[in-house]
């Protein structure tokens, strides 16, 4: 039997970005982490890069609808987030993997994954289905039934992106992703980073400029809670000159933003 | 749907024949999915070579059902998740209850401890499903469409099936009246959870059990008798509080089903 594709399904997009903030302030305990920062994301890879503090963290938290956003505007998927609205919808088309990922250490990998779908209340029917599909993306087929205490350090953050990507988001947030994967764990998880970059808009956190380079399509850099640079990969690798500190055009093209936002500030 | 495809159209469609338009393949498509008389018909328009490739397909994957490993039954008793984490806490209820009838037991003179206890016992695991410190997964929790009020709700009522059995038994060997354990430990917990949509399900276990100690057992310790509250005159009274309060809880959780829950944000 075929599947019935819903009317939600092919209906077309209400909204032009599917992260939109504007003005945007979001605090991390006392500390304003996220400040006045105005951010547009439609589909594709991108990266999000910054000096260790500069809110990415807190950034990621408050687009996953963990931290209410202490000012300005933030839309998901065309639905507001701040105030008091009803993030059900909006939550339905999230992916997120937290920087520090907690699991129950008795469940299997399956278990684990099957009920965060459940919690992410997709219909029974197509848990089982997606299940197997994101742990076979993410290539933990043989591990599958193990249980979570069991995996090393790189088996769990790809059980992390497993249950991220179950319900193929709309938004997918990754925040630092590559901790602990091998070199070649981290080719495969490219290669499934464009493939789901092709349809929805995934935001992935992190301190290494060469995954960006390589896997990502645009790049957003942000220092102090506000957007310094935003632009593709391509653009950030022709900011950098010969005199730049780094050892690629994009590490280069990383340290001559940072310098020029700097600068720019100071003066 | 009525009106089916000429067995001529249907072998056009099968040879895949030039001359007949899109509009007219959809169609037959769409007719051929749910009527399986004209499906027969096309099973005997493809050629030979076509027919045998579908039986060698059909065959390779029933014998791949064959062989393959069964499918996983699923285990539905973990989706309560938490439960293996609560454990403890449920065990600490347990042991309190334990340790209350033997005290009745050896002090025949004192007022009887399972009734003073027996109201705050379930607020040890009901705060321990909602919280931040013993949820591993509490950031992952707090971005799931399904989190709010009907989540803790559930897990809730898991609690109390495990703690009112409890109860029952240590009610039942000191020999108290059931409505005196029974509707303060309901009464108790709707309390926790109404008042926990304010400031927290941990922080309102915890005033509740620290108000209840100070102004009730230590008092009725000293005195060396039952306070009024736990007579059976004051039956009405916890009824119609636990009513109340469960009203409460459920007319917000109706009102409000998916706001992120408090407890979960704060620290």
């Amino acid at each position: 039997m075929m599947r019935t594709v819903s009317v939600a399904e092919t209906a077309p997009s209400t909204y032009a970005w599917a992260v939109h903030a504007e003005k945007l302030q979001v605090r991390a305990g006392r500390h304003l982490a996220v400040d006045q920062l105005d951010l547009r994301l439609g589909t594709g890879v991108h990266g999000l890069l910054g000096p260790n503090g500069a809110g990415k963290t807190t950034l990621m938290r408050a687009l996953a609808t963990v931290l209410k956003p202490a000012g300005g505007r933030l839309a998901l998927l065309g639905g507001e987030v701040t105030g008091n609205a009803d993030l059900r919808q909006v939550r339905r088309g999230l992916g997120y993997l937290p920087q520090h990922f907690g699991f129950y250490p008795r469940f299997t990998v399956r278990e684990f994954v099957e009920y965060i779908a459940w919690l992410k209340e997709m219909p029974k029917a197509v848990i089982p289905g997606a299940v197997q599909r994101a742990v076979e993306r993410v290539g933990l087929t043989e591990r599958a039934d193990s249980r979570m205490k069991t995996l090393s350090g790189g088996m769990l953050r790809r059980a992390g992106i497993a249950q991220a990507i179950v319900n193929d988001p709309a938004v997918l947030l990754l925040d630092e992703p590559t901790v602990g994967l091998d070199p070649e764990q981290r080719l495969d998880f490219r290669e499934l980073l464009r493939e789901i970059g092709l349809d929805s808009c995934v935001l992935v956190s992190t301190h290494l400029v060469e995954d960006v380079a390589v896997a990502c399509s645009d790049v957003v850099l942000i220092s102090e809670g506000r957007l310094v640079w935003q632009g593709t990969t391509g653009q950030l690798t022709e900011q950098g000159g010969a005199g730049d500190a780094g050892d690629s055009a994009a590490e280069r093209g990383y340290s001559s933003v940072l310098r020029a936002y700097r600068e720019r500030v100071s003066a | 749907m009525t009106t089916h495809p000429t067995p001529t159209l249907i072998s056009q469609y099968a040879s895949g024949a030039a001359g007949v338009d899109d509009t007219t393949i959809w169609a037959v498509e769409a007719h051929l999915e749910t009527c399986a008389a004209c499906r027969a018909v096309l099973t005997d328009a493809v050629d030979p070579g076509t027919r045998d490739l579908l039986d060698r397909v059909a065959d390779g994957i029933a014998t791949g059902i064959a062989t393959g490993p069964p499918p996983v039954p699923r285990r539905r008793l973990l989706r309560t998740g938490v439960a293996a984490r609560v454990l403890p806490w449920l065990v600490t209820a347990t042991g309190l209850m334990l340790a209350a009838v033997l005290f009745e037991w050896t002090f025949n003179s004192l007022p009887s401890l399972v009734l003073l206890i027996a109201p705050v016992a379930p607020l040890l695991p009901v705060a321990a499903v909602w919280s931040r410190r013993l949820d591993p997964a509490w950031e992952l929790t707090a971005t799931m469409p399904r989190t709010g009020l009907p989540l803790l709700m559930r897990r809730t009522l898991a609690v109390l099936s495990t703690v009112i059995p409890v109860l029952a038994v240590a009610g039942w060997v000191t020999g108290h009246s059931p409505g005196l354990w029974l509707l303060p430990a309901l009464g108790f917990t709707a309390g926790a959870l109404a008042l926990g949509t304010v400031v927290g399900v941990d922080r309102a276990a915890l005033a509740l059990t620290v108000v209840w100690s100070t102004g009730v057992v230590v008092p009725s310790l000293a005195d060396g008798r039952l306070p009024t509250v736990l007579s059976g005159g004051s039956l009405p009274g916890w009824a119609l509080a636990t009513v109340a309060l469960t009203a409460v809880v459920l007319v917000r959780a109706w009102r409000r089903p998916h706001e992120p829950h408090q407890n979960l944000l704060h620290r």
